[in-house]
């Protein structure tokens, strides 16, 4: 009557097992570590060789390390081998590789090669820094607007257009003209060779004018352009504070989201995300000989040695020929004749004026790019001078269209794109995070106590079961959230606690409706299947309009929030599962094997003393009355 | 153990006016609260800065405000928060000046004033981002009840749609009146625990709706008010139950969840109390009281027996 069948018992056991695996990971303590990762150079076994090398020629007992897709990670006995790790490594490594202190679950390797890990938690628990920028568009749009009035200027002077004017008039380029013949020679110079403007006549006061303007996909273009490249630059400087794990994220048209967890010192944090970079051409040194001598570690007098990504030397002059300001822009791009992956930069009127006089002198010389961040060099490209150069000129040989990509980015990288201001700024410490964590685990603990407690004593055996199904709620709960790694925030752990509280509704509702059967003469096994039957609409139904509520705050809450939402959702999932085929299950394995059933422990079944009072019209299945 | 032996159905409906009287006496008050004293909202939705700090000690309030009175602010606050070592600044929003700067202002000079000063927790939101918080929070409020509405009416009937939307409805502005009598600060997680009492009090409407419907199916010859009074006595002992455990697991996180957690679950145990109250005192008149009748709701099964009670579709 109420067996169940056996894919039934072997569907709750696979999830049982596989619940419990994933689980798992959450019960061992985390080890302090060290992670080593790098945008600029390759980690591979050869850097874990040299790795381990620095670690044990400079005594640092380290439990172990190895290699993954994110980096290389040494153990450590405790946190202060951790420091002394970092330092040796740091040293060891120098600025191409970012090391950063991390905590890593001390689960075993097959868990670990299986994917299952510890929930993930997010900044309220495990302390950090959480900033929402926002990119100031108007900015960026008007920085292109700048450039195209110089671009519109001397492509006038040129095609030798006759104008009165050029001048930024409210986001747009207005032009004022003489006669119509010399208006329409601008306005045809215009749109061939700039598509993303539209150009539209506009006479006012008896004067002839055009006016230019950006073509709204053109605006729309700059401004992903400009939160695109804010947010590498921010990835750039973020990789300078060594955060293990950072997020930085675009978060709907205009906004960044950078979140460093782990991080405390606050005002640092700031001060490297706002500061600005800047941009550096310089010449090279080709006197004979003195790459050489330099590379010996004899640098002559006025001169660097810097080194490109792909480690190729260069001897640079101290002095600027042409500093940052005067780059408008970088763009990687293909050679139209040669099909060559070539970087554009383009220099204002200035720039464009030195860098001819320059070049002419210098044609066969190399010019170092360099970019300057805080007493920190980095040397971008180091290109040979072919021709005379203008203020628009190609960087070009041999690259691949990445390298002239990563080029052009660290070419503009020089300062933002738009500047960016923080909207919203969320900075929780370590301990205030472990002891959320204390405290959320705390509520959820004594409230299951005294919940299973309760429904033992007042249902009984069918309590029993009702409570085991609840731990399997909680145990699928956690190893779903584990497996997603979906962020855990306090409010989380709230909706843990609360979820468990709702998910009893079931076993309540069904065990109520059990009792209620049997009240009306239903036998006992008649009385458990219409319970379990009768009260799963009813569970359905509750279920969904809560999970309505809880997509609706998914959707719309941010942060904590959505991290309540999220696990409300998984909650109510796993409770219709545990709390309807689970316990059903466990009923079916308790009484199902009983022939002739006396009586379900499901406690006092009373009965209203007074005939025809507050009964429904018909038992489940008329029978013999149980107690 | 039995804790609900009841005789005879209560007739809950004879005193529907007086609970509806009530209810809307409730209701008006809250209403009034909202309107005269409005929330207090915390700093996600209006934006500013809030900053926890922790000292080695008790905290003394006059040395930290005359530490911050240095500073010119302007409308600061500073309050103990949870444990007497513990300090909540709140400053308001000022023009120009950015998040970053207050905060490292007001901890080094409280750094300067104690060395002891910890900071535990910041939290700054800029006006835009509390305008967007707060118009998506009513958009969720507003998406939620029509959801659920939604559902209601298609899976039993408009009435109960209706009904049950009102019913908690009428929690929620009753959760949102204690807020604003006791100046309860109405912060995210706040808005977040309301969301989830519509989600939760709508299951007793639920229950109780799926029970009158089902005893419109078998109790052929009774009168509606009866079978409202039926559907709401057997479902009683459940209904008080597992609200009992849900509020139970809340207090839990009342008690032991900390500071942070305390206005979120005072929310939630409102909400809880509040919404037994509501499906089974506000829910249920409404229902009769629109006119709901037996031809509504089990017109599809009409043609079976009263030993067709088959199990809802």
């Amino acid at each position: 009557m109420n067996r169940y069948s056996l894919w039934k018992y072997i569907v709750i056991a696979v999830a049982l097992l596989v619940g419990l695996v994933y689980t798992l990971p959450n019960f061992f303590p985390e080890v302090p570590a060290v992670q080593v990762s790098s945008t600029k150079a390759k980690i591979d076994n050869a850097l874990l060789g040299t790795v381990e090398d620095a670690l044990k020629s400079a005594n640092v007992d380290y439990r172990g390390a190895a290699l993954d897709a994110t980096g290389i990670k040494v153990r450590l006995a405790d946190p202060d081998t951790q420091l002394k790790a970092k330092d040796v490594l740091q040293t060891k490594l120098g600025d191409n590789y970012i090391v950063a202190l991390n905590l890593l679950s001390s689960s075993p390797q097959w868990l670990t090669a299986i994917g299952a890990l510890p929930m993930y938690l997010g900044l309220d628990l495990r302390g950090g820094v959480h900033f929402l920028l926002q990119v100031d568009m108007k900015a960026a749009l008007e920085k292109a607007g700048d450039r195209y009035t110089t671009d519109i200027r001397s492509l006038l002077r040129s095609e030798k257009v006759q104008y009165g004017g050029v001048a930024r008039e409210a986001g747009n380029v207005a032009m004022r003209f003489k006669d119509a013949v010399e208006r329409n020679k601008a306005r045809a110079a215009i749109e061939k060779n700039y598509p993303d403007l539209v150009v539209r006549e506009a006479d006012a006061g008896g004067e002839l004018r055009l006016l230019a303007s950006l073509k709204p996909e053109a605006q729309k273009r700059i401004q992903e352009g400009a939160v695109a490249q804010n947010i590498k630059i921010l990835r750039n400087r973020v990789n300078e504070l060594g955060v293990a794990e950072p997020i930085i994220q675009q978060q709907g048209a205009e906004r960044v989201v950078v979140q460093l967890p782990g991080v405390q010192d606050t005002a640092r944090a700031k001060d490297i995300l706002g500061r600005t970079a800047s941009l550096e051409i310089r010449m090279v040194n080709e006197d004979p000989g003195a790459l050489e001598a330099a590379q010996a570690g004899n640098v002559p007098f006025g001169s660097d040695l810097y080194r490109d990504r792909n480690g190729v030397p260069s001897l640079v002059r101290k002095q600027v020929v042409i500093p940052g300001e005067r780059v408008i822009d970088a763009q990687p791009g293909f050679d139209s004749r040669t099909n060559e992956a070539i970087v554009s930069v383009t220099l204002d009127g200035t720039g464009g004026r030195i860098v001819r006089d320059i070049s002419r002198e210098n044609i066969g010389k190399g010019m170092a790019i360099l970019l300057v961040e805080k007493n920190k060099t980095e040397l971008i490209t180091a290109p040979k001078i072919r021709d005379e150069l203008g203020s628009k000129f190609q960087i070009s040989g041999q690259m691949s269209s990445r390298e002239t990509n990563d080029i052009a980015l660290l070419m503009r990288a020089g300062a933002l794109a738009a500047p960016m201001e923080i909207v919203e700024e969320r900075t929780v410490g370590p301990s205030l995070g472990r002891e959320n964590i204390d405290k959320g685990f705390d509520s959820v603990t004594y409230g299951f106590i005294v919940l299973a407690i309760f429904m033992c004593a007042y249902y009984l055996l069918m309590g029993v079961i009702s409570t085991i199904a609840l731990a399997v709620n909680l145990l699928l709960l956690v190893a779903i959230l584990s497996m997603l790694q979906a962020t855990l925030t306090l409010p989380g752990i709230a909706a843990i606690a609360l979820t468990l509280g709702m998910a009893i509704d079931a076993n309540v509702l069904i065990n109520e409706r059990i009792r209620e059967e049997l009240r009306w003469g239903a036998t006992p096994h008649a009385a458990l299947t219409a319970g379990y039957e009768r009260a799963w609409g009813t569970i359905l139904d509750s279920n969904i309009t809560t999970l309505i509520a809880g997509i609706a705050l998914f959707l719309f809450g941010s942060g904590p929030v959505r991290g309540f939402a999220v696990v409300h959702c998984l909650g109510i999932m796993t409770s219709m599962f545990s709390a309807v085929f689970v316990s059903r299950g466990l009923v079916a394995l308790v009484y199902g094997s009983r022939k002739r059933l006396e009586r379900i422990s499901i406690g006092q079944v009373w009965k209203p003393t007074v005939p025809g009072a507050a009964a429904p019209a018909v038992p489940a299945k008329a029978g013999s009355p149980s107690r | 153990m039995e804790f609900f032996r009841i005789q005879r159905d209560i007739p809950f409906m004879r005193y529907a006016l007086t609970f509806n009287v009530i209810s809307a006496a409730t209701f008006l008050l809250a209403v009034i609260f909202l309107a005269v004293r409005g929330l207090n909202l915390g700093v996600d939705f209006v934006g500013g800065t809030v900053i926890e700090v922790t000292y080695g000690h008790a905290v003394d309030f006059n040395r930290v405000r005359s530490a911050l009175d240095k500073l010119g602010l302007g409308e600061y606050s500073a309050q103990s928060f949870g444990r007497s070592d513990t300090a909540l600044i709140r400053l308001p929003l000022k023009e120009g000046v950015s998040s970053a700067q207050s905060s490292e202002r007001v901890m080094t000079q409280l750094k300067l004033d104690d060395p002891s000063a910890t900071q535990q927790r910041v939290e700054f939101v800029g006006p835009q981002v509390g305008r967007e918080l707060y118009e998506n929070g009513a958009l969720a409020l507003l998406l939620v009840s029509l959801g659920i509405a939604g559902y209601l009416a298609l899976r039993f009937e408009w009435r109960f749609a209706v009904a049950a939307i009102v019913a908690n409805l009428h929690d929620i502005i009753i959760i949102l009146g204690f807020f604003a009598i006791f100046q309860w600060e109405f912060s995210l997680p706040v808005l977040a625990a309301i969301l989830a009492v519509l989600g939760y009090s709508v299951n007793e409407s639920v229950v109780i709706a799926d029970r009158i419907r089902e005893n419109f199916r078998k109790m052929r010859k009774a009168s509606v008010t009866h079978v409202i009074d039926n559907a709401i006595t057997v479902t009683i002992s459940r209904t008080i139950i597992t609200h009992g455990m849900t509020l139970l697991m809340v207090l839990s996180i009342l008690f032991f969840g900390g500071e942070t957690l305390h206005y979120f679950a005072l929310a939630l145990s409102i909400g809880i109390c509040f919404g037994i109250y509501s499906s089974v005192l506000v829910m249920a008149p409404l229902v009769r009281w629109m006119g709901v009748s037996r031809e509504d709701l089990v017109k599809p099964e009409k043609k079976r027996g009263p030993e067709g009670e088959k199990i809802l579709p």
